[in-house]
């Protein structure tokens, strides 16, 4: 395990970063956001064209596309307006990008609170970009970062910014980095995919040409566990993202349902060899450490706690599928559901406080989100068909889940509250299944 | 009416016709060199009326071994007949052994009744066919989520295994899978394609 680690611990970086704080003194404004719920009320922000430093065709395009990007970069986690670049009154074409050279009266005017400036100098096929967070009614710089990289690589370069933004107004780390990975069957058969984490750019993961199903990251973002009929029934699958290297586990009856320890290259799953459904502890390479369940019934779909101590998982003991919540090291179990007959499908949060997960109920099927004390249950999802498959994204403030409200079945999100639920993307075939990686994932 | 028509129509046309080709099979029978050599001998002693009388002989013969002939196509007929029946039952209860599935209820895995009765038969099929290994495929209705129904799935193939078993087929020949709600008999939404979906179906291998 150890050189396993060592041999993928250093993570390769495609771009060269050229990393600059801006000596102003910065504040740092974790007060921005309400982490009680930051989505109540979202912050105007502005994010006027980017200036061409030397006035170059080139550095205008790049100026108006990666300030686009930076809009719907920053937009699509929910806690922003991204106002209307028709309404500014202040062009900082001309007027300039410095918090010297900009009059903070223009912008609170027009209500933004947050102010976007950007600048662009291309040398060939460099491009170097310097932004500036501002408050604008303190007229206060929140953070300067300047970056050198390739002209093609402009999206990452601003999403890397957009990153920035949300750790200097949260206090945590963004999710631009991260992917999804799920279940498409465009081709067919139904086989994992993985798309960006605003659902640009996916990407066929497997072609088994057979029914493919569960895909579980590796905490370290470079595994992903899945089952496959291949070989005829469903076994598991542990590939390397980029190598070939992969493990299988193929006892008789159920591989099922990996899910990856929060920190060590262990997994749990689902296999029904000793001919009852139980939860394992599994090795990375798919050798059986322990038993977790014991349990004569169906226990199934773990997920862990973020301290690696607990996994929630979907079990029939009290006559219905229900969710529980169980110790590894104590084996204690405690209910963590009691409304609704049907509960399955557990997503521990990355926070660590509440679980989302599936409740059927009337014909319908929907998310809800609970305490792990088994407290204040919400439901995320209303009056949409079937919603399925929750998956938080790493910095907890979004759920990626499918959904068939519009007739097939495609990828959407949500705020952890619930709010703005839109559809990811659309592809052939219908989607099921997301998973969102960890923070940072190269592929 | 028409149809009729067409029918004597043709029936005008053909038997002149096959009348007129009979005929000419007469003569030449009667001036085959080959078929007359003792023909030939017998029209020398016997003259004309002889020769005629040969011809008929021929004849009789010829009605003998076209009626041998016709009962050996018929016997054969019959004897293909009986092996397609066979071999029509064979694959029908082969088709009926797999074909018949039984059927849960909603989030369940108990046998109902029903489903006893049907897994008998298949003991009897089983014992019966001894060289005959199977593949019981679990099966669940697209309601409720896709890993818990392939768990669901897993305990419907199990208990139907289980009875099998224990009414005397070897486990050996019998393997469980579990496809969950991924292949639905009828991937309609409705009450009718749910309970058909919430099948064990049977395979041989």
């Amino acid at each position: 395990m150890t050189n396993a680690m060592r041999r993928y611990g250093i993570s390769l970086t495609t771009l060269v970063f050229f990393l600059l704080i801006f000596s102003d003194k910065c504040d740092s404004a974790f007060e921005y956001i309400d982490i009680n719920n930051p989505f109540l009320r979202k912050i105007p922000i502005a994010v006027p064209f980017f200036k061409a430093l030397s006035k170059q065709k080139t550095e205008v395009d790049l100026g108006k596309s990666g300030s686009q990007t930076a809009g719907e970069t920053l937009a699509f986690t929910g806690f922003f307006k991204v106002m209307d670049r028709g309404a500014f009154l202040e062009d900082p074409q001309s007027a300039g990008i410095e918090t010297a050279e900009i009059l903070f009266k223009n912008w609170v005017a027009i209500g933004a609170e947050l102010l976007i400036t950007g600048g662009v100098n291309v040398r060939g096929d460099m491009v170097e970009m310097e932004f500036r967070l501002f408050d604008t009614f303190k007229g206060r710089l929140l953070v300067g970062k300047r970056y050198e990289g390739s002209v093609k690589d402009e999206r990452k370069i601003v999403q890397q910014f957009c990153d920035e933004v949300i750790y200097a107004l949260t206090g945590k780390r963004g999710i631009f980095n991260a992917k999804i990975a799920f279940v498409s069957n465009g081709t067919g058969n139904k086989e994992i995919y993985i798309c960006d984490f605003n659902g640009t750019n996916p990407r066929q993961f497997t072609r088994n040409k057979a029914i493919t199903l569960s895909p579980a990251w590796s905490s370290d973002g470079k595994w992903i566990a899945y089952t496959s009929y291949v070989k005829g029934k469903p076994d598991l699958f542990i590939h390397h993202l980029k190598e070939n290297l992969n493990s299988k586990v193929d006892h008789e009856g159920l591989n099922i349902t990996p899910a990856w320890h929060p920190q060590k290259m262990e997994l749990a799953a689902t296999l029904s060899f000793s001919g009852d459904q139980e939860i394992y502890l599994l090795t990375e390479t798919g050798k059986i450490i322990k038993r977790l369940t014991h349990n004569n019934g169906i226990d199934v779909s773990p997920s862990w706690s973020p301290d690696g101590t607990r996994i929630a998982f979907v079990s029939k003991r009290s006559g219905t599928p229900q969710i529980y919540v169980q110790n590894i090291e104590s084996n204690q179990v405690e209910r963590v559901t009691y409304y609704g007959k049907h509960n399955t499908q557990p997503t521990w949060s990355p926070a660590g406080d509440r679980i989302a997960y599936t409740s059927m109920e009337k014909g319908e099927t929907n998310i809800f989100s609970i305490g792990v004390n088994g407290k204040e249950p919400v439901q995320l999802t209303h009056n949409a068909r079937d919603n399925e498959s929750p998956s938080w994204s790493p910095d907890g403030n979004l759920i990626a889940f499918s959904s068939n409200r519009e007739g097939n079945s495609r990828i959407y999100i949500m705020t952890a509250y619930g709010t703005d639920q839109r559809r990811l993307l659309t592809m052939p075939g219908e989607q099921s299944s997301p998973q969102w990686s960890p923070r940072i994932v190269n592929y | 009416m028409q149809k009729r028509m067409w029918v004597v129509f043709a029936l005008v046309m053909i038997v002149p016709g096959l009348l007129f080709t009979v005929s000419c099979g007469k003569k030449k029978i009667a001036s085959d060199p080959s078929s007359v050599t003792s023909g030939a001998d017998v029209g020398k002693k016997g003259g004309e009326g002889k020769d005629s009388a040969a011809g008929k002989l021929s004849e009789e013969e010829m009605a003998k071994q076209k009626a041998l002939e016709e009962q050996r196509r018929k016997e054969e007929e019959a004897k293909r007949k009986l092996t397609e029946e066979a071999k029509r039952k064979l694959t029908e209860e082969q088709a009926r052994f797999e074909n018949e599935d039984i059927y849960f209820e909603f989030d369940s895995s108990t046998l109902l009744p029903t489903a006893q009765e049907v897994l008998k038969k298949k003991v009897a099929y089983l014992k019966a066919n001894p060289k005959i290994n199977v593949v019981i495929e679990g099966h669940c209705d697209e309601r409720g989520t896709n890993e818990y129904n392939l768990a669901l799935g897993d305990r419907r193939a199990k208990s139907a295994l289980s009875f099998l078993a224990n009414l005397g087929v070897e486990t050996s020949r019998m393997t469980a899978i579990s496809y969950g709600e991924e292949r639905p008999l009828d991937a309609t939404h409705s009450e009718d394609a749910w309970a058909k979906n919430r099948r064990a179906h049977t395979v041989i291998e």
